[in-house]
């Protein structure tokens, strides 16, 4: 794993990742997981008590933002594009954790995947892709 | 001529807007990013006021791009169901005064939700307005537009599938 901490203090000072209370629970090389529990304040349908879609794409986000700067050489990034596929409702009350992976990177781009899981690991809540600025990379 | 003696405006004006508020108020995390809508007609406009925890970016300071695609997708999902709501109250099918929380209309369920980053967000107020190109009979496709300061600089853009909720009553 490389020097966590840069990657560590961009989280940490995000408000509004600290808003949702997301936790970084591993960063490097171009990888990232974060977390982030379940809110009543976060859900989206109130017949459901399911989160809102919005709140699962900005942990994803996050999550694609963090792996970006955790790839070897990358100073700062900004999101150009990023999809987002729903494939079920998270269960309301558990944790939603992101994996992101930066898997290409060019001095000027950086390409990045992600899944969201509930606390059931089998089928993902939503998965992500995007394209994000590369600033810094040789 | 023997046409009916149109309502009063405030009447209407009235059945409108609480139909919007109890669509609108009835979802927390709308409550949660501070999320407003005015209404001209049927046309919606969405608000999203700047708050400190809306930061993504605080050296810049700039919105969180995961604020942004929130913002445009809920400006979606409430266009696509107002404009569902709206087709209800006019055909008179709807009293907006019986929609409480047991008795709103289903919300429609995002399939999936494309963000074209154009700009960063400035750390002001920001408006969105959404435009649903095609819905179906299960499918909807909306198109979303966001800008801060000046409407023809759009900060963001986003296309979005919903799945539409099954209109025959709960039972």
């Amino acid at each position: 794993m490389a020097d966590p901490t840069p990657a560590q203090r961009f989280i940490e000072a995000i408000p509004h990742s600290r808003a949702l209370c997301m936790h970084l629970e591993e960063i490097g090389d171009g990888r990232a997981v974060i977390s982030m529990p379940w809110a009543e304040e976060l859900v989206g349908d109130p017949s459901t008590g399911v989160i809102a879609g919005g709140a699962v794409s900005a942990l994803m986000d996050t999550c694609c933002g963090a792996a970006v700067m955790s790839y070897p050489g990358a100073k700062g990034t900004a999101t150009l594009d990023l999809r987002i596929e729903y494939m079920r409702a998270a269960k309301p009350g558990q944790r939603i954790t992101a994996r992101a992976e930066c898997f290409h990177a060019t001095r000027t781009v950086a390409f990045v995947r992600a899944t969201a899981h509930d606390e059931d690991t089998r089928l993902p809540v939503a998965t992500a892709s995007g394209a994000f600025t590369m600033e810094g990379a040789k | 001529m023997n046409r009916p003696k149109p309502e009063p405006v405030q009447v209407i004006k009235e059945r409108r807007d609480t139909a919007l508020r109890r669509l609108v108020g009835g979802i927390p995390y709308i409550r949660f990013l501070g999320i407003q809508f005015d209404r001209r007609g049927d046309e919606l406009t969405a608000v999203l006021p700047f708050d400190e925890k809306l930061i993504g970016n605080p050296f810049l300071p700039a919105i969180h791009g995961g604020v942004t695609s929130a913002f445009l997708e809920i400006t979606g999902m409430i266009e696509l169901s107002w404009s569902m709501l709206w087709e209800e109250m006019e055909k008179g099918n709807l009293d907006p005064r019986a929609l409480d929380a047991d008795h709103l209309p289903r919300l429609p369920k995002t399939i999936d939700f494309t963000v074209d980053y154009l700009r960063s967000g400035l750390p002001r107020d920001a408006y969105a307005r959404a435009r649903v190109n095609r819905s179906g009979r299960r499918y909807a496709s909306v198109h979303v537009e966001a800008w801060q300061d000046n409407r023809s600089r759009l900060f963001a853009q986003a296309t979005g599938h919903f799945l539409i909720p099954n209109r025959d009553p709960k039972e």
